[in-house]
């Protein structure tokens, strides 16, 4: 376009010399340039590491590898079902525990704590999120596993006849405790997720059941609940992705023992575990196949996450027309919400 | 029925019925009960962290080195000095990285790339990065420097690692204050003749930045609080160490290390550490939520 | 039975606490049966109902420490259709919300005085909040039908708070849409959702989710300020359709609409109740020389 038009005089006076624009080109495509690395930066990480799983699916198959129920390293045995088990186990029970727990305090302190209350509460249950996972770790082994050993033999004594569940000798070290750690290490984020998609519900949705003659748990049944829900699931579903990855606390409260999880009070092993256990003496395949665990729990994370994060915005999209800042402040929200360990 | 009706009739029709009402006292009874377990844990850990914790707490611990010596119970196992200067040190040089690419790969986003889709491929796959468990980044830069280049562990490896996990914290948290920027602000600048740089540096980045203390400080908080990834990047060592080059200790690292000692006192010395790494990090949310407060945007 | 004559003061120091306050409150009595304190027995079939009159007396609403409602005394007669105008400000939608009690819902907010339905003080402490929004309905400014729920459910919304038989329910619910005006224009869409109207079919059909529950009263806050010429219309002729059967009290900034809607109106500013008759009388010779300049349009 510029060619086309030679300057005239009026539009030379307009123009601005190219040294002038120089410092404009140089910030975009600089900037430009630094996006791009990290793309590029991930995507060579990514293949990388399959390049360092492949010994290992090489030895056992990708099949083997995760279906298999036999983790012996010292034989050469790579089977990583018992890890991959031992994740899906201590994370559910996360999930199972922590959620409801997060889900009420979001709903009590957004539906029905004196507002004088609700700053303070908000305060409280995020710094559960400031305490690193290697504390958790130690609270739990420390404190938390003994204390609960009698409680947990109690139970598995009563219960005896549910299979999983009962008899067996209780360990210090087991599932149960990995998973109810978990679920006090997720409840933070899963609450923040939720309570800020609660707070976009708009009033005139409250005050048009309320105006039903709705009771405020029916007001939270009707109005609420269902206004949140995908979001909620969303906020769901990033504490399980970070379950999943959590790596230092499970390491000191499953028990490492490579075995198919037997029963809920007994010792297992997760993906995240084996490695931050086996890898600073492990050699050859074994190293191999410590990178292909960890490129299981790189897939896990990201389908759980991706899967929340659609939640999460499409839930903050949907309310998004009534308030802005909700879209903004729950995307934010999910950025905040990293894998811990 | 007439405007005469009698009172009783209304309320035959109007009354709440005690189940409805049971049912609502019992839903906000769980649900308080529910917000009080959430906050047990915080109390317990907050409980046993100032007991054990302070129990450990010397001037002796600040300022010697473990000692790894834990058969006699004559001799000293030392404190965490290592521990506190390596994650400081680590720390730092993870935030020198971090901070200047995640703001700018923010200002990027929000200035140049908006909607297009090169924007939104960013923006992706940063939300991939934030989801990677945090052992996953060990495991990446041990594979392109330790396996890549056939070196050791070191302290700026464990940076680096610190410095990708604190990466897309950043960038999103920096990328939403600064769409909080009025554009009112930037077209009257613009329209004043200001090229589009001078714009950003000068009205933009100010304007935004008690936001974006606010979003690297918790990044950085949490940076201090990771254990995984430095595991095979930068640890482990018990010397004191200024050589981002070498191995390197630091907090968590200690502390995982210690959890399961058989010694009582090395186990102390673990609570010792983990009050010191919260204390820390508390600070830095402190810090964080106080210029939050001041910040002249959201 | 006649409740105290003395004012009763309403505690709506925290809202969120007030409901559990006047229940708590309610418990220990063994008194007379008054509104919320006894099993909801058989509600009469719909169409049955006649409206109740509402009496004000020395109603004033804070918000904080600033007064809204300065002592008002005015009283809605049985089946009538009452307008409410006043500039912007001047407490119309404070005072209808303390009508129903949702001005205690708005943090900080509490109401003195007394609002009498049918000689039962709505205030009165053994009075459950939760059935005066019952019998007393609200049809708000925008339309806001619940997005998640179709339309039948959204109509149905409030009938399954208490009714325990399903059976009737598809015939309430043709009955309440029917009695909006809306029957015919979503009979063959009832599943689809509530959110997919115009925003004049959403007005009616939250009209009808008030309708169905067979109140006494409905209160209508401007009603139509979020809709065009023709839906207004619509509307307009369905408040004339139900006064037959509820008392109906709307807030309108339009005096086209009031004089069009009212049996009659009364014109408020700043907090306070400035006079109040016919429609007619108010708009062709008021008492007051403030209405009469507001009503010819020399301030508002």
């Amino acid at each position: 376009m510029e060619a086309a038009f030679p300057p005239s005089g009026e539009s030379a006076l307009l123009a601005r010399s190219p040294l002038a624009r120089l410092p404009d080109r140089l910030l975009k495509y600089g900037l430009s340039v630094l996006a791009a690395l990290i793309l590029a930066l991930i995507v060579f990480f990514f293949i990388r590491l399959v390049g360092e799983a492949r010994p290992a699916f090489a030895k056992t198959g990708v099949f083997g590898f995760a279906f298999d129920n036999n983790w012996t390293p010292s034989a050469g045995h790579f089977g990583a079902l018992p890890l991959v088990v031992g994740t899906l186990i201590t994370a559910t029970l996360a999930l199972v525990i922590g959620v409801p727990v997060a889900v009420a305090a979001a709903l009590y302190a957004t539906e029905l704590c004196p507002r004088r209350l609700r700053s303070p509460l908000t305060i409280l249950v995020e710094l559960l999120a400031a305490v690193p996972s290697v504390v958790y770790g130690l609270w739990g082994i420390v404190f938390l596993a003994p204390k609960l050993q009698g409680s947990e033999q109690w139970v598995a004594d009563r219960l005896s006849f549910v299979p999983f569940i009962g008899g067996g000798l209780v360990t210090i070290p087991n599932y149960f405790i990995a998973g109810l750690v978990l679920a006090i290490m997720i409840l933070p984020i899963v609450s923040a997720i939720s309570r800020e998609v609660m707070s976009t519900v708009p009033l005139d949705q409250k005050e048009a059941s309320l105006g039903l003659g709705a009771t405020r748990w029916e007001m939270i049944r009707m109005a609420v609940i269902p206004y949140c829900r995908s979001g909620i699931v969303g906020g769901a579903m990033l504490g399980l992705g970070r379950a999943i990855g959590e790596t230092i606390a499970v390491t000191i409260l499953i028990g490492d023992a490579p075995k198919l999880g037997e029963q809920l009070f007994g010792q297992g092993y997760s993906l995240a575990a084996v490695i931050a256990n086996e890898f600073g003496e492990a050699q050859g395949v074994h190293r191999s196949a410590l990178f292909a665990a960890g490129l299981v729990l790189f897939v896990l994370t990201l389908l759980v996450n991706g899967v929340a994060r659609g939640l999460v915005v499409r839930s903050a999209r949907k309310t998004g027309q009534s308030s802005g800042a909700g879209s903004t402040g729950a995307t934010a929200l999910v950025a905040g919400a990293a894998g811990g360990a | 029925m007439s405007a005469q009706a009698p009172t009783g009739e209304l309320v035959a029709r109007f009354g709440v019925s005690p189940a409805r009402r049971r049912k609502d006292r019992i839903a906000r009874g769980t649900i308080l009960v529910a917000t009080i377990v959430a906050l047990i844990p915080l109390v317990l850990i907050v409980y046993y962290l100032l007991k054990k914790g302070l129990g450990a707490w010397s001037s002796d611990f600040f300022t010697t080195d473990p000692t790894g010596n834990t058969f006699f119970k004559s001799s000293s196992i030392g404190g965490v000095k290592s521990a506190i200067l390596g994650t400081i040190e680590m720390v730092a040089l993870a935030s020198a990285i971090a901070v200047p690419i995640g703001v700018a790969v923010a200002v990027w986003l929000v200035e140049y790339g908006k909607s297009s889709w090169f924007a939104h491929t960013v923006r992706f796959f940063v939300d991939v990065l934030t989801g990677v468990p945090s052992i996953v980044f060990g495991l990446f830069i041990y594979i392109v420097l330790i396996v890549g280049t056939g070196s050791s562990f070191a302290g700026y490896k464990g940076s680096l690692a610190l410095s990708l996990l604190m990466l897309p914290v950043v960038i999103r948290s920096a990328e939403v204050i600064l769409l909080l920027v009025p554009a009112g602000l930037r077209e009257s600048a613009l329209a004043l003749g200001a090229p589009r740089w001078k714009v950003i540096f000068t009205i933009v980045l100010p304007t935004a930045l008690p936001g974006m203390v606010t979003g690297v400080l918790l990044a950085v908080a949490r940076a201090a609080g990771e254990t995984a990834p430095l595991l095979f990047t930068a640890a482990s060592t018990k010397n004191s160490s200024y050589d981002l080059g070498g191995f390197m200790n630091s907090l968590p690292v200690q502390i995982y290390s210690d959890v399961n000692s058989p010694t009582t006192s090395v186990v102390n010395r673990a609570w010792g550490a983990a009050l010191t790494l919260v204390v820390l990090i508390l600070l830095l949310n402190l810090i964080a939520r106080l210029i939050s407060r001041r910040s002249r945007l959201a | 039975m006649t409740p105290p004559r003395s004012p009763t003061k309403v505690a709506g120091v925290d809202p969120e606490a007030s409901p559990e306050l006047t229940r708590r409150a309610s418990e220990p009595a063994m008194r007379t049966p008054i509104l919320g304190e006894r099993e909801a027995s058989e509600p009469p079939a719909a169409g049955q109902a006649a409206g109740l009159q509402v009496r004000l007396e020395g109603l004033r609403a804070f918000y904080g420490s600033s007064e809204e409602l300065k002592g008002i005394d005015l009283e809605f007669h049985a089946n009538e259709v009452t307008a409410i105008i006043g500039p912007s400000g001047c407490g119309k939608s404070t005072m209808i919300r303390c009508i129903n009690r949702m001005h205690e819902e708005i943090p900080g907010a509490r109401a003195e005085g007394r609002v009498l339905l049918d000689e039962l003080d709505v205030y009165d402490p053994s009075v459950d909040v939760v059935a005066v929004r019952r019998a007393i309905g609200m049809v708000f400014q925008k339309p806001n039908p619940f997005p998640t729920m179709t339309i039948f459910d959204n109509v149905a919304a409030g009938l399954r708070l208490t009714s325990r038989r399903r059976g009737d329910l598809h015939a309430k619910v043709e009955a309440a849409l029917r009695s909006a005006g809306l029957w015919d224009e979503v009979a063959d869409r009832l599943e689809e959702p509530g959110a997919g109207l115009s925003g004049g079919q959403q007005q009616r059909l939250c009209i009808a989710r008030s309708l169905a529950v067979d109140p006494e009263v409905i209160l209508m806050d401007e009603p139509c300020s979020a809709l065009d010429p023709i839906a207004t219309l619509k509307i307009e002729e369905l408040i004339a359709e139900l006064k037959r059967r509820v008392t109906i009290v709307i807030v309108t900034h339009n005096m086209q609409q009031a004089a069009r809607v009212a049996d009659r109106t009364a014109f408020m500013l700043d907090g306070a109740l400035v006079e109040v008759g016919p429609t007619r009388e108010i708009f062709t010779k008021p008492g007051d020389p403030r209405t009469e300049e507001y009503v010819t349009g020399k301030f508002g």
